[in-house]
């Protein structure tokens, strides 16, 4: 890209507006920059983090240059935003391009993660285009064509300093024109595009690293010397860190290999254990997903309930495996370091690294190639800092580049989760009380949807015996499991339609509306032909998005489950780019799909059991449903993320309908880990 | 590195290449010959993003050895275009949007490819049992058997091979 060569000599973000190169690297013309926002308080809406604003050049060839901090690792807001900025300026999308979480040149950004591409990047972007269209068109047209900024902008070097964006749309994007269409870059089909683990630059090392046999495990002591005794290898051992780098990734390993390390493991539970030690060891102190709430008298609640239900819901541990595993490579020019990594937090990572070798912010550059996907986990630099203190010690780039067994073992997994409920509804339909306790799941989505007399939530924070961090949605599958299970095992208790009593009490329109959408389009009042077929409804609130999924399911005799057709309705505000966000939709189901049937992290004390893809199986063709997505525009609210919403009614629409087809209640995902469906059990206690 | 270069055939070029031959395809298509299309994604067989066609038939090329092609034609994803034309499988994915990180697609790509040259004509069930060896984390299925039922239209319309 164009960027390669330059490097400022401080990250843009951290120089004054008036210092920054632009005009350097990209030649005269007009820039907008717009200011970022600090945190907001929590409120209506949600989470407000800060962000680091947006900035756009417009050069005399007419080319936009525009900058966010956020990272495209697959799903489609490079193509969305650069949509967004042509429409603005009234250019055709060809002549945008965006340059997204590179940390010398882009503005600062928190991370692409929680849904917040759009939320954040789109106003200060849009308001940085629109502020371009105007100043050009004050200027006198030396073309007669409104599209042709390049010669209205000649011998320019202005740079228009904007406050920050307010949340939410600034107004009403012009209509889209066949010229705002993002055509997919041709390379993704050629074998040209290089991700982390593709770039080799001259003299690249390969490195790696030794890895603790199990979680937590201590280094006890460590002999480097056999393999500091081969020839071309480097070893590293500083911070607790120990790895080698040399030519060939084979010499690497052997080098590895000849290293001989004491290790003491921790205490840590198994898998018949783990439940008791999640409910017996609590994590302490402040943690930003803490959460508590309660409201309403929950004993007059109990007393007014007709029906009652206590059930735990869990969720194991599941791990995002993209396809890419973690990779960077890192560069020392002098005292400055530069690192493609594929990450979803560059300037965290940024910082992590800093931080990691004891050198200034200003040194370190982190630029995001194209990443083989990450769905949450990919956070922070853990393996730009291996990259780049074996490339220090090297004097030479080194690439690390993390085997399946490693991003397995050494990223992160979805947390385990376990999510007690008690609720109750009166005679007549309407919820009661509503109890809500998950722990160490995570407090997203843990808010509920449905209105009742009175609620507790809580979101009890763990100290989990494997490493755990963020993924796909967050808790909002666990949570969303969890209660729209509850709320289907309440409609059964009350002999009400699934739909109708969700319906009943609700009072989000928004959500409603989806709901009814959903029921309509999956014909939910015909009756589904077929032996052992069923239908089961699950919806969801969240990231300021709604969604219902129906799932139609079928139970061979032999207990044998298929899951025929999954129509999901969505709806995210206004919709930027209806195609990608399909994409994500129908992706968000598959991916649904694999943690609600059989994805599961089996686990010994503090060591993954299976981590390889032929022991965790991942969706494969043969498991697609027939997949109906329908988009709900809302042209007048803001674009909310879409990434993860259409994730989380997927599992407990599944658990419904097997319900409805079988007769079991199932309250853990993966709901089929042997791939049958349990027989119900015998007598009165089965369903009616 | 003592061994004396063999020719490997990939892409219709004749590539000296000095790796030993019990190496790995994949790592000798990557790390020697610079053909980073194809993919490491599991090292196990088991995803499908290292699929090449070895004398026209698709294996995973972190299963094979260099010393097992022997002067065998390999073709990777580098290879599936023509003179600079995109060929209709590769034209199919990007009208159809077949992806998302697209880190999947190469193997997809090679693989549907050797599909239709054998079956012109597949049917949805045929064309995703042929793909069940390749993972798509991003979910991507439905889209990429619609992608090999446009690849099988375009290239009947045009007379191509796919």
């Amino acid at each position: 890209m164009i960027v390669d060569d330059y490097r400022p000599p401080r990250p843009w973000d951290r120089t004054p507006v008036r210092e920054r190169g632009y005009f350097d690297l990209l030649g005269p013309g007009v820039v907008a920059v717009v200011a970022g926002r600090p945190a907001a308080p929590p409120g209506a809406g949600g989470w407000h983090p800060p962000t680091g604003g947006a900035w756009i050049h417009v050069g005399e060839e007419g080319i936009v240059t525009a900058f966010t901090g956020k990272v495209e690792v697959g799903q489609g807001t490079h193509a969305a935003l650069i949509r967004a900025v042509a429409l603005d300026l009234g250019v055709p999308a060809r002549s945008v391009r965006l340059v997204m979480g590179d940390t010398d040149l882009c503005p600062w950004d928190l991370g692409t993660f929680g849904s917040r591409s759009m939320p954040d990047a789109l106003p200060p972007l849009r308001a940085a285009a629109r502020a371009l269209r105007e100043e050009i068109d004050r200027r006198p047209g030396r073309s007669d064509r409104p599209s042709d900024l390049g010669a209205r902008v000649r011998g320019l070097r202005t740079i228009l300093e904007l406050p920050p964006a307010a949340e939410g749309e600034p107004a009403p994007p012009p209509p889209p024109g066949p010229a705002a269409t993002v055509a997919d870059d041709p390379t993704v089909v050629t074998g040209a595009r290089r991700y982390g683990s593709d770039l080799r630059p001259d003299g690249v090392l390969e490195g790696r690293v030794l890895r603790a046999p199990t979680y937590g495990a201590r280094l006890d002591s460590v002999d480097t010397a056999p393999a500091r005794a081969l020839p071309g290898v480097v070893v590293v051992e500083e911070d607790g860190f120990v790895g080698v780098a040399a030519d060939d990734r084979r010499d690497a390993a052997a080098a590895l290999e000849a290293i001989r390390a004491r290790w003491t493991a921790v205490p840590a539970p198994d898998e018949a254990g783990i439940e008791e030690y999640l409910r017996t060891h609590p994590l302490d102190g402040d943690h930003w997903d803490a959460a508590a709430e309660a409201d309403g008298d929950l004993p007059a609640a109990w007393d007014r309930s007709a029906v009652r239900l206590t059930a735990t819901y869990r969720t194991d541990y599941i791990a995002h495996v993209p396809l890419e595993p973690r990779a960077a490579v890192a560069r020392w020019d002098g005292n400055r370091l530069s690192v493609w990594l594929g990450t979803q937090t560059p300037f965290r990572a940024r910082d992590d690294v800093a931080r990691g070798l004891g050198i200034p912010v200003d040194d370190v550059r982190i630029r995001v190639p194209p990443t083989g996907a990450g769905f949450g986990g990919k956070h922070g630099g853990a393996v730009a800092l291996e990259a780049a203190r074996l490339a220090r010690a090297a004097g030479r780039p080194v690439r690390v580049r993390y085997s399946r067994e490693e991003e397995f073992r050494f990223g992160y997994l979805r947390p385990l989760s376990l999510v007690d409920v008690r609720a109750g509804a009166d005679a007549a339909g309407a919820l009661t009380a509503w109890e809500f306790e998950n722990v160490n799941g995570g407090a997203a989505a843990l808010g509920s949807p449905y209105r009742s007399r009175a609620h507790r939530l809580e979101n009890r924070l763990a100290r989990s015996p494997l490493p755990q961090g963020s993924y796909r949605s967050l808790a909002a599958v666990a949570n969303n499991f969890a209660r729209e299970g509850a709320i289907d095992e309440l409609a059964v208790l009350l002999g009400r339609d699934p739909v109708a009593f969700r319906a009943a009490n609700l009072d989000d329109l928004r959500l409603r509306r989806v709901l009814e959408t959903a029921a309509a389009r999956a014909g939910w009042d015909r009756p589904l032909g077929g032996d052992g077929r069923g239908r089961g409804i699950a919806i969801g609130r969240e990231k300021d998005g709604r969604i219902a999924t129906v799932a139609e399911v079928t139970v061979a005799p032999d207990r044998r489950v298929r899951v025929d057709r999954i129509v999901t309705v969505f709806e995210a505000g206004r919709v930027v780019d209806p195609d990608r966000l399909a994409r994500q939709v129908e992706g968000a189901t598959v991916m649904g799909l694999g943690g609600a049937l059989f994805e599961s992290i089996a686990f010994d004390p503090g060591a993954i059991r299976n981590p390889h893809l032929a022991r965790y199986r991942v969706p494969r063709f043969s498991d697609l449903p027939e997949i109906v997505v329908e988009l709900l525009d809302l042209p007048d609210q803001a674009p909310a993320g879409g990434g993860e919403t259409p994730i989380i009614a997927v599992a407990p629409a599944i658990a419904n309908a097997l319900y409805a087809a079988g007769g079991v209640r199932l309250r853990r995902l993966p709901l089929l880990p042997t791939g049958r469906l349990p027989r119900p059990p015998a007598g009165p206690s089965g369903p009616g | 590195m003592a061994d004396p270069p063999r020719i490997l055939r990939v892409n219709g070029d004749r590539r000296p290449v000095r790796s030993a031959p019990g190496r790995p395809l994949l790592e000798v298509l990557r790390e020697e010959l610079d053909l980073t299309g194809t993919k490491y994604g599991c090292g196990e067989g088991e995803c499908g993003a290292c699929t090449v066609l070895v004398a026209g038939l698709p294996v995973r090329s972190c299963q094979v050895r260099l010393g097992e092609v022997g002067d065998r034609d390999v073709t990777t994803v580098e290879g599936l275009a023509r003179d600079g034309a995109l060929s209709p499988v590769q034209r199919a994915f990007l009208e159809v949007g077949a992806f998302q990180c697209g880190f999947c697609t190469p193997g997809m790509l090679v693989a549907a490819t050797a599909l239709l040259r054998a079956h012109p004509s597949p049917s949805r069930a045929e064309a995703a049992d042929a793909l069940e060896g390749n993972l798509c984390r991003c979910g991507g299925y439905g889209r990429i058997l619609a992608a090999v039922a446009r690849a099988a239209e375009l290239a009947r319309e045009e007379g191509r091979e796919p």
